[in-house]
C-alpha cells in the first residue's frame, strides 16, 4: 500500500509540475500560518484578513492576479521548514507571507534567506531577526515582539505606578516581553512569576498576587491562557482593584469568549479596531459583515500586509522577477495604512505609533478594545542597531 | 513477525521466495529512486519531503525495537530525536562543526541518557512504564524549553551543518546517507532479532516470569535494547536537524511521542519493516489530506481508529501472510 | 510566605485535586474494571464544557448548563459504548491508545468545526461570582462551590461504590471481571454503566470548570496527562486511589509553583530563582510520580487482583 501511495502522490506531482509551468501574468503567494492545533484561531484570523484584502480587490494586488497558496505549521517548526520548502522548490512563489508564532518564523529564516526569497510577516516578529540575524529580503507589516510590551511599560511610566507586578509563562516570548516592559517602566517591579505553559488554573498565583497587593499587574499569556487569567482575575474580585495591564491577552480573539469579565483591563498594541482613519473604518465594517464578528489585531496585520504587497506590486508595474526592485518598493511601504502612518526601519521591522487600549464597550455595547492612549510615537524596536548588512 | 522463532537458528539463509522480503526489496528500490526522479523532474521538494519521511521512518525502526518486540510502550521517544538534533546544534553553536564529531556525538550523548532513564523506567512495567517514560520525557522538553542560551522554546538555528566534506548540506547525499542508515538498521535488526538475544528479548515481552523461571534475567536484555533504540532515534534527531538546520523543544513534545507509537502501529509493531511503512504511511496521508481540507484532522482520526479495528497488525502485517504465532 | 498564605494555596491544592479527582475516578474505572484505556477521557471533559456553554447560551440557566454538561457527557459515553468502542475492550491496550487517540484527534476537529477555533463564552451568575472571606483573605465563592461539589460527587461514589448492588459488582469486576460475567452478570450492560458513569463524570468535570477555564478546542489534552498522573499514582482501578491520588497531586503540584520560588527568591537572585522555580514547578509532579513508582510500582492504593 505504501508503493501505491507513492505512486500517486509522485503522479500527482508530475502533473502538477506540468500544469504550474503555464501561469504567466500572475503573483504567487505562500502563506504559512498555524491553522490546526492550539494557536489555530490566530492563524485562522491571518487568513480571514488577507482573503478580505484580496476580495476587495477582485483578488487581484497591484493588478496582478493572485495565486494564494496557504499551508498550515501546525505550530511545529519542522512542518513549517518542510512548508516554506514546498513554497520555494514545488510552488515556485514570488513571495512568502504570514506566520504566526516566533519558533516557527525562526526555524524558516534561514531557507528563506538560502533562497534569497522575500517574506511579508503578518504577526511574529522575534528578536534575532531584528537584530544580527536581520535579511534585506524580510519585511515585518506588523511589530517587532517587545513593541506591546514596551508600549505598556511607558503606560505604566506615565500613569506612575509605584510597582508593578509581573507573571508571564516560562518561556522565550515571554522573558522577551518581561524586558521589553523593563525597558521603559523605570518604577519598582514588585514581583515576577513564570508560570507554565499552557496553564489553566492560576488561582495560586492569584493568591500570592492579592497578598503582595501591588499597585499594578502586568500579563503577557496569549489565547486560552489570557482567557482563564482574566476570568480568575475577575473572580478573585481583583479587576477594578489593581489595575491589570496586558500584552496579547485581550484581544479580538479572545474577548468573546471573556465578555464583560475583562472589562476594565489594559492592552498595549499599534491598532485597536476603534481608529478613526477611512482604510481602519472601511476593514472593520467589511470584516463584521463578511465574517460576523470583531476584527483582531491579527486579521487587522494580515490584511495590511495584503496592502503593503499590493502597493509594492504597483509600484514595480507588476512584475517581482527584479527582486531588488521589489523589495525597494515594499520599503517604501507607499500606502495608507490601517494604522495611520509608518516607515520601514533598516532591519525590516516598522517605524510606528503604538497605543494603550482599554477594554470597554464600544457603540453598540459589544465588549471591545477602546483607544484611551499614545504612549510611544515613532517607535523603534530595541534591536536594529545590531542589524548590519 | 515475520521472521518466526523456528527459523531463528544460525547460518540459516533468509527464504527467497517469500513475499515480504520482495516487497520489502521493491520498497527500497523506489525509495532509492527518488533522488532520480528528482533530478528529472526537476522537482527538488520531493527529495525534501522523502527525506523528511525516512526520518521518521528510522525512529519508528527504533522505537519498534523496544515496542514491537521488547513489549516496552514508551511515550517518550521523541525525546531521543530531540536530543539528537540538539546534539548537532549545540556543537555548531560554538563552532564544532565536523560531521563525524556530530555523529559521535550524538551516539554517546543518546547513550549516556538512555542507560539511566531505561534503568528507572525498566523497574515498572504497563501503564506504569508508559507514564514513567512520559514524564522523563516531559523533564527534558521543559529542560529545553528553559535554556534560553540554546533558544529556549523558540529552537536554535543551525548555522554549520554536519560537515563532510563536498557533500556538506547536499540534499541527495543526506537522502542517500538516510536510506542507507535505514537499510543498515533493518538488516542489523534482523539480525538482533533471529538471534539469542532477540529470542529472549521477545519471550520477556510476553511472559518476564516464565524467563527468570529459567534462569535469565530480562533486565539486561531489556535495558539493551530500550538503549539501542534510542540510539535509532537519536540517529534520526541527527538527519532532522541536517535537513531542517534547526532543533527545537518541539520535536521533543510528548504528542511527537505519541505519533511516532501511531506511525509503528499503523505499519504493524513487531514486524520488521512495518514502522518504515507506518512512518510513510502516516506522513503521505497526513500531506495529502492537508491538500485537500483545513480539516484534515477529523478525517486522519477516524482513518486510524478504523486502522485500528480492522487490520489487526497494520498495513504491513497485513501484507504478509507468512506468519505464524500472531 | 505567612502561614495564612500557605493554608489558602493548600485550599487551592485541594480545590484543583478535587476537579483531578472527578477526572480520575473515571478514567481509573474504566481502566480497572473493563481494563480499556481510554485517551479520549479529555475529549468527554471537553464536550461536557461545551455542552455546558451552548445550554447557558440558550437559556441563560446556570444549573441547567451543568446538567446540560452532565446529561450530554453521558449520553455520549453511552453511544460511544454502545456503538464501537465495545469492541475495542478485549483488545490489546495499544489498540485501544490508537483507537482513542484517533477519536481524541476527530472530537477536537469536530469543536472546531462546529464552534470555531477560538474560546468560547461562560461566565458565571452574578450571585456566585462573589468572594468570601476565609482567613481574612478573599477567595472565590465558586472554587468553594466546586470543593464542595467534588467532595459530594467523593461521597455519592463511595455510597454507590460500597452500599449498593451495582457498586458490589462494580467491586467484584475490578477484582475479577471473569468470575462476575462466569456468575451471570450481564457484563455488557455493566460496562456500559461504568462508561456513562465515566463520562458523566469528565462532563461534569468540564462543565464546572467552564466559567473559570477556557472553553476551547483541546483544552482536555493537557489535563488528561495529569489525569493518567493520577491514576498511575493512586492505583489503578481504585476509587480510593484516585482521590487520594488527586489530592496529593493537587497539593504538590500548586505548592510546588507558590512554595518553591517563594522560597527559592529568598536565598538566590530574582532571575535565577524564578527560572528555576518555574523549571522545578513545573517537574515536581513528575518527579512525584517517579518516586511512588519507584518504590511502589502498583500505585498507592491499588485494588488486590484475585
Amino acid at each position: 500500500m505504501a508503493f501505491r501511495k507513492t505512486l500517486l502522490v509522485s503522479a500527482l506531482t508530475l502533473s502538477m509540475g506540468l500544469a504550474a509551468g503555464s501561469a504567466l501574468a500572475e503573483v504567487k503567494i505562500g502563506f504559512l500560518a498555524t491553522l490546526s492545533g492550539s494557536g489555530a484561531a490566530l492563524g485562522q484570523d491571518m487568513v480571514d484578513g488577507f482573503n478580505l484584502a484580496l476580495e476587495e480587490h477582485g483578488g487581484k494586488l497591484g493588478g496582478q492576479d493572485i495565486v494564494f497558496l496557504k499551508e498550515d505549521d501546525q505550530l511545529k517548526p519542522d512542518v513549517g521548514v518542510q512548508a516554506v520548502q514546498k513554497f520555494i522548490e514545488k510552488d515556485k512563489v514570488d513571495l512568502v507571507a504570514g506566520v504566526t508564532f516566533s519558533n516557527v518564523m525562526m526555524a524558516i529564516a534561514k531557507p528563506l534567506a538560502d533562497a534569497d526569497m522575500t517574506f511579508v510577516g503578518s504577526n511574529a516578529g522575534p528578536a534575532p531577526l531584528a537584530a544580527n540575524q536581520c535579511n534585506p529580503g524580510f519585511f515585518f507589516a506588523s511589530w517587532q515582539n517587545d513593541g506591546q510590551a514596551e508600549v505598556m511599560g511607558q503606560f505604566a511610566t506615565d500613569r506612575k505606578y509605584k510597582d508593578v507586578y509581573m507573571i508571564t509563562p516560562n518561556y522565550q516570548s515571554g522573558r522577551d516581553q518581561v524586558k521589553g516592559f523593563t525597558r521603559f517602566y523605570k518604577g519598582r517591579i514588585s514581583g515576577e512569576v513564570y508560570t507554565q505553559l499552557g496553564q489553566q488554573d492560576y488561582s495560586a498565583e492569584l493568591l500570592a498576587l492579592q497578598a503582595a497587593n501591588p499597585s499594578a499587574v502586568w500579563v503577557f499569556l496569549p489565547g486560552g491562557m489570557g482567557v482563564n487569567f482574566v476570568k480568575q482575575y475577575k473572580q478573585f474580585g481583583l479587576m477594578g482593584r489593581i489595575p491589570l495591564l496586558t500584552v496579547s491577552t485581550v484581544d479580538g480573539s479572545t474577548l468573546p469568549a471573556l465578555g464583560e469579565a475583562a472589562l476594565g483591563a489594559y492592552a498595549g498594541t499599534f491598532w485597536g479596531p476603534d481608529f478613526k482613519n477611512p482604510v481602519s473604518e472601511s476593514f472593520v465594517a467589511a470584516f463584521e459583515k463578511k465574517y460576523g464578528r470583531i476584527p483582531s489585531q491579527y486579521a487587522a496585520q494580515a490584511y495590511d500586509s495584503a496592502l503593503l504587497i499590493d502597493s509594492a506590486l504597483k509600484k514595480t508595474g507588476g512584475k517581482t522577477v527584479d527582486k531588488k526592485a521589489f523589495r525597494d518598493a515594499l520599503r517604501a511601504a507607499d500606502y495608507a495604512s490601517l494604522r495611520g502612518s509608518y516607515k520601514f526601519n533598516v532591519n525590516g521591522f516598522p517605524i510606528e505609533d503604538f497605543y494603550a487600549f482599554e477594554v470597554a464597550k464600544d457603540a453598540q455595547g459589544r465588549v471591545s478594545l477602546k483607544t484611551i492612549a499614545k504612549p510611544l510615537t515613532n517607535h523603534s524596536d530595541a534591536y536594529f542597531e545590531k542589524c548590519k548588512y | 513477525m515475520d521472521t518466526s522463532i523456528a527459523q531463528a537458528g544460525p547460518g540459516r539463509r533468509f527464504p527467497a521466495a517469500s513475499w515480504p522480503v520482495c516487497l520489502t526489496v521493491a520498497l527500497f528500490l523506489l525509495l532509492a529512486l527518488v533522488p532520480v526522479y528528482s533530478a528529472l523532474a526537476d522537482s527538488p521538494y520531493v527529495l525534501l519531503q522523502f527525506s523528511r519521511i525516512l526520518v521518521f521512518a528510522l525512529a519508528a525502526v527504533g522505537l519498534n525495537l523496544a515496542l514491537g518486540y521488547g513489549g516496552l510502550v514508551s511515550f517518550g521517544h521523541a525525546m531521543y530525536i530531540g536530543i539528537g538534533a540538539y546534539c548537532v546544534a549545540v556543537a555548531s553553536h560554538y563552532g564544532a562543526d565536523s560531521g563525524v564529531l556530530h555523529l559521535v556525538l550524538v551516539l554517546a550523548v543518546t547513550a549516556l541518557v538512555a542507560a539511566p532513564v531505561g534503568l528507572v523506567a525498566l523497574r515498572t512495567r504497563g501503564i506504569a512504564f508508559i507514564m514513567i517514560t512520559l514524564a522523563l520525557a516531559q523533564m527534558f522538553y521543559f529542560l529545553a524549553v528553559g535554556l534560553k542560551q540554546y533558544g529556549g522554546d523558540e529552537g536554535l538555528p543551525i548555522r554549520q551543518l554536519s560537515h563532510f566534506g563536498a557533500l556538506t548540506g547536499n540534499h541527495a547525499a543526506l537522502y542517500l546517507a538516510l536510506l542507507a542508515c535505514l537499510g543498515g538498521s533493518l538488516l542489523l535488526l534482523r539480525r538482533v532479532i533471529a538471534s539469542r538475544f532477540g529470542l529472549i528479548l521477545r519471550a520477556s515481552s510476553m511472559d518476564a516470569r516464565r524467563v527468570r523461571a529459567v534462569g535469565t534475567t530480562p533486565l539486561g536484555y531489556q535495558l539493551l535494547a530500550y538503549v539501542l533504540s534510542a540510539e535509532l532515534c537519536g540517529l534520526a534527531g541527527f538527519f532532522l536537524a541536517n535537513l531542517t538546520a534547526f532543533a527545537s523543544p518541539a520535536y521533543m513534545a510528548w504528542t511527537a511521542s505519541g505519533e511516532l507509537i501511531i506511525m509503528v502501529l499503523l505499519g504493524g509493531a513487531g514486524t520488521l519493516v512495518g514502522p518504515v511503512v507506518g512512518a510513510a504511511g502516516f506522513l503521505l496521508l497526513e500531506d495529502v489530506l492537508k491538500g485537500l481540507t483545513d480539516h484534515w484532522m477529523i478525517v486522519m482520526g477516524p482513518v486510524i481508529v478504523l486502522i485500528v479495528l480492522f487490520l489487526r497488525n497494520g498495513l504491513w502485517g497485513m501484507m504478509s501472510h507468512s506468519r505464524e504465532d500472531h | 510566605m505567612s502561614p495564612q498564605l500557605l493554608f489558602m494555596q493548600a485550599l487551592n491544592g485541594l480545590q484543583y485535586g478535587i476537579l483531578l479527582f472527578l477526572l480520575a475516578a473515571g478514567l481509573t474505572l474504566v481502566f480497572g474494571i473493563m481494563s480499556f484505556i481510554n485517551l479520549a477521557h479529555g475529549a468527554l471533559y471537553m464536550m461536557g464544557a461545551y455542552f455546558a456553554a451552548a445550554a447557558f447560551r440558550h437559556t441563560d440557566s446556570f444549573v441547567l448548563a451543568i446538567l446540560a454538561g452532565l446529561a450530554g457527557a453521558m449520553l455520549l459515553g453511552v453511544v460511544l459504548d454502545r456503538c464501537g468502542f465495545s469492541r475495542l475492550y478485549p483488545r490489546a491496550h495499544l489498540d485501544q491508545v490508537l483507537a482513542t487517540f484517533g477519536l481524541m484527534l476527530f472530537c477536537n476537529e469536530a469543536v472546531r468545526m462546529i464552534w470555531g477555533s477560538a474560546p468560547i463564552f461562560m461566565s458565571l451568575p452574578d450571585a456566585l461570582s462573589r468572594t468570601v472571606i476565609v482567613l481574612g483573605t478573599p477567595y472565590p465563592l465558586y472554587r468553594m462551590l466546586i470543593i464542595g461539589v467534588g467532595l459530594l460527587v467523593a461521597l455519592g461514589l463511595y455510597l454507590l461504590i460500597e452500599r449498593t448492588r451495582i457498586g458490589m459488582l462494580i467491586r467484584a469486576g475490578a477484582s475479577n471481571r471473569g468470575m462476575v460475567s462466569a456468575l451471570g452478570v450481564n457484563i455488557g450492560w455493566l460496562n456500559t454503566f461504568i462508561f456513562a458513569l465515566g463520562a458523566g463524570l469528565a462532563g461534569l468535570g468540564g462543565a464546572m470548570v467552564g466559567p473559570i477555564l477556557s472553553v476551547q478546542p483541546g483544552m482536555g489534552d493537557s489535563i488528561l496527562i495529569m489525569t493518567l498522573v493520577v491514576i498511575v499514582i493512586g492505583g489503578i482501578g481504585s476509587i480510593r486511589g484516585a482521590f487520594l491520588g488527586a489530592l496529593v497531586v493537587g497539593l504538590v503540584d500548586t505548592l510546588g509553583r507558590t512554595v518553591v520560588p517563594a522560597l527559592l527568591s529568598q536565598s538566590l537572585a530574582q532571575e535565577l530563582a524564578s527560572t528555576l522555580g518555574a523549571a522545578i514547578s513545573s517537574l515536581a509532579v513528575y518527579v512525584l510520580m517517579v518516586i511512588v513508582l519507584a518504590l511502589k510500582p502498583e500505585g498507592l492504593f491499588p485494588v488486590k487482583k484475585r
